[in-house]
């Protein structure tokens, strides 16, 4: 599983310096998964990418990160459980000082490892779910037990006495599903829950046209979350509600992971280093742990500097007003939707670009059948490795 | 000081999602939880180190005055954080 820590970025935001410290280390650990979500923010070409670290470097990476003033530390993937050092690193994470949280799908886990885990000083963890209804999960999800075995790691991680949080990305086939989506995880005593609208890169960026809900959707699932979050509240139930609406239905364009190399650190399965999941799919070339210190990359390498203040920028966003404000939106999106990582984000209703955001609306309110799905596993994964 | 202020024996503990320790980096006290951090300022951080689950609010009120005797009458401070950081779940009381 993925995620992007998108619940962190604006309590975060709040407290960083100007040019801030990697507050929040990701580690995706492998990229290596039993599932197969179609939205899956790992690179198209998973598959052709190189050696995994060792626990060793891991461990050095960590307690780098930690020095530069690194707090939270997600273990992600792929699924991190496929790691058998997956206990002695959180171990160590944990001696060094981190919160350490684990973003899993459930698979694989089981109450032995749960405790293990609680004994290595495990602090958090973040089950993922595709939707609440047994059949759209697993259609999802490309497995037929999953579903259960999610309900049943859940309830575990609670009774292990963990903080939990779930995290449902959603899209057109589970969006308008939300009420129930809510009441489960009610039912499962989670702390916070995510819900989601995936991000269009990578896997999901194949699979928008069966991903991206209408505005219609999106505007009934927000107020039925915001009337839940009312009757929760007056009922004294301290559960979280975090709604996130895709920025395909905004004007103006979401500042990139609360600024390009100022609070997230990514590091991949075989150690390349990057200021967002995503960035790897950028013409960058980003540095590697195995060569460089965290130091060395966090402040001097051209792949973190590339979008650090706004020399880069181009028309519209140099001569904007709202330059400050969104940093001209997300690179990642402005290069896989124009071809150009210069450009303005496509989100923005002043960008040349923008008819490009208005017909995927428009594609949303249009039926597509459900066949032409493309399944994130090694043998898709290749396909795109040598296409690409 | 007010000998008047009569004593509160609530017990503040802190709330089970949330970790509490002091950032070398940040030079500051913070809140840890699930893929978040909370910086405290530094009265916020002072009063929060001392609560351990043992000492009521009138505890803590005495040990900070003993800490920073210049710092005056701080019952109220105290006592109005404590509201916030209850009403955000960082604390709870036994
Ligand atoms: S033109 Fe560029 S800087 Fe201005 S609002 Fe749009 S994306 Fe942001
Ligand atoms: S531009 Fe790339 S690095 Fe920045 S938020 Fe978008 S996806 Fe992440």
């Amino acid at each position: 599983m993925n995620s992007t820590g998108s619940t962190t970025a604006n309590t975060l935001a709040r407290e960083q310096k100007p040019h801030g410290q990697p507050l929040w280390l990701l580690a995706e650990l492998t990229y290596k998964c039993p599932l197969q979500c179609p939205y899956c923010s790992n690179p198209l070409d998973f598959a052709d990418t190189g050696a995994e670290l060792t626990t060793d470097e891991w461990i050095s990476v960590f307690r780098q990160a930690r020095e530069m003033g690194a707090a939270q530390l997600g273990f992600s993937g792929g699924e991190p459980l496929v790691r058998q050092d997956l206990e002695q690193l959180i171990a160590e994470a944990r001696k060094l000082g981190y919160y350490t949280n684990l973003i899993t799908s459930g698979i694989g886990l089981s109450a032995e490892r749960i405790a293990a885990f609680r004994e290595a000083g495990l602090d958090h963890i973040q089950v993922s779910f595709q939707a609440s209804d047994e059949e759209v999960n697993n259609m999802l999800a490309g497995s037929k037990k999953a579903f259960q075995q999610k309900l049943k790691i859940a309830r575990e991680v609670k009774a292990q006495g963990y903080p939990m949080v779930l995290n449902f990305v959603t899209h057109k086939h589970n969006i308008d599903q939300i009420d129930r989506i809510i009441e489960l995880c009610v039912e499962l005593g989670a702390d916070y829950v995510e819900l989601a609208t995936c991000q269009y890169y990578g896997w999901a960026y194949e699979n928008r046209e069966q991903l991206l809900p209408t505005r219609a959707q999106l505007e009934r699932a927000e107020r039925i979350t915001n009337e839940y979050r009312e009757t929760l509240k007056a009922e004294g139930n301290p559960i979280r509600l975090i709604f996130v609406t895709p920025d395909y239905y905004e004007e103006r364009p979401k500042k990139c992971m609360n600024g390009w190399g100022e609070i997230f650190l990514t590091v991949t399965p075989d150690g390349t280093a990057l200021p967002c999941h995503s960035a790897r799919m950028l013409p960058i070339e980003f540095p590697n742990v195995k060569q460089q210190s965290i130091e060395a990359i966090w402040n001097a390498s051209n792949g973190f500097n590339h979008f650090r203040g706004d020399e880069w920028m181009q028309e519209p966003c140099r001569s904007c007003d709202e330059k400050e404000k969104d940093h001209g939106g997300c690179r990642c999106q402005a290069y896989l939707m124009t071809g150009d990582m210069n450009a303005a984000d496509p989100v923005c209703a002043k960008s040349p670009d923008h008819h490009l955001i208005e017909a995927a609306r428009a594609s949303a309110e249009a039926e597509h059948p459900a066949t032409a799905i493309t399944y994130r596993n090694e043998r898709n994964s290749r396909v795109f490795a040598r296409s690409g | 000081m007010n000998a008047a202020v009569k004593t509160d024996f609530r017990v503040p503990v802190l709330g089970s999602l949330f970790r509490f320790q002091w950032e070398p980096a940040q030079q500051a006290y913070v809140l840890l939880y699930p893929e978040g951090m909370v910086k405290l300022n530094e009265s916020a951080g002072e009063i929060l180190s001392l609560v351990d689950g043992q000492r009521n609010v009138s505890a803590i009120t005495a040990a900070l005055r003993e800490k920073f005797p210049q710092a005056g009458d701080l019952s109220r401070d105290i006592t109005e954080f404590l509201e916030v950081a209850r009403e955000q779940h960082w604390i709870d009381y036994r």
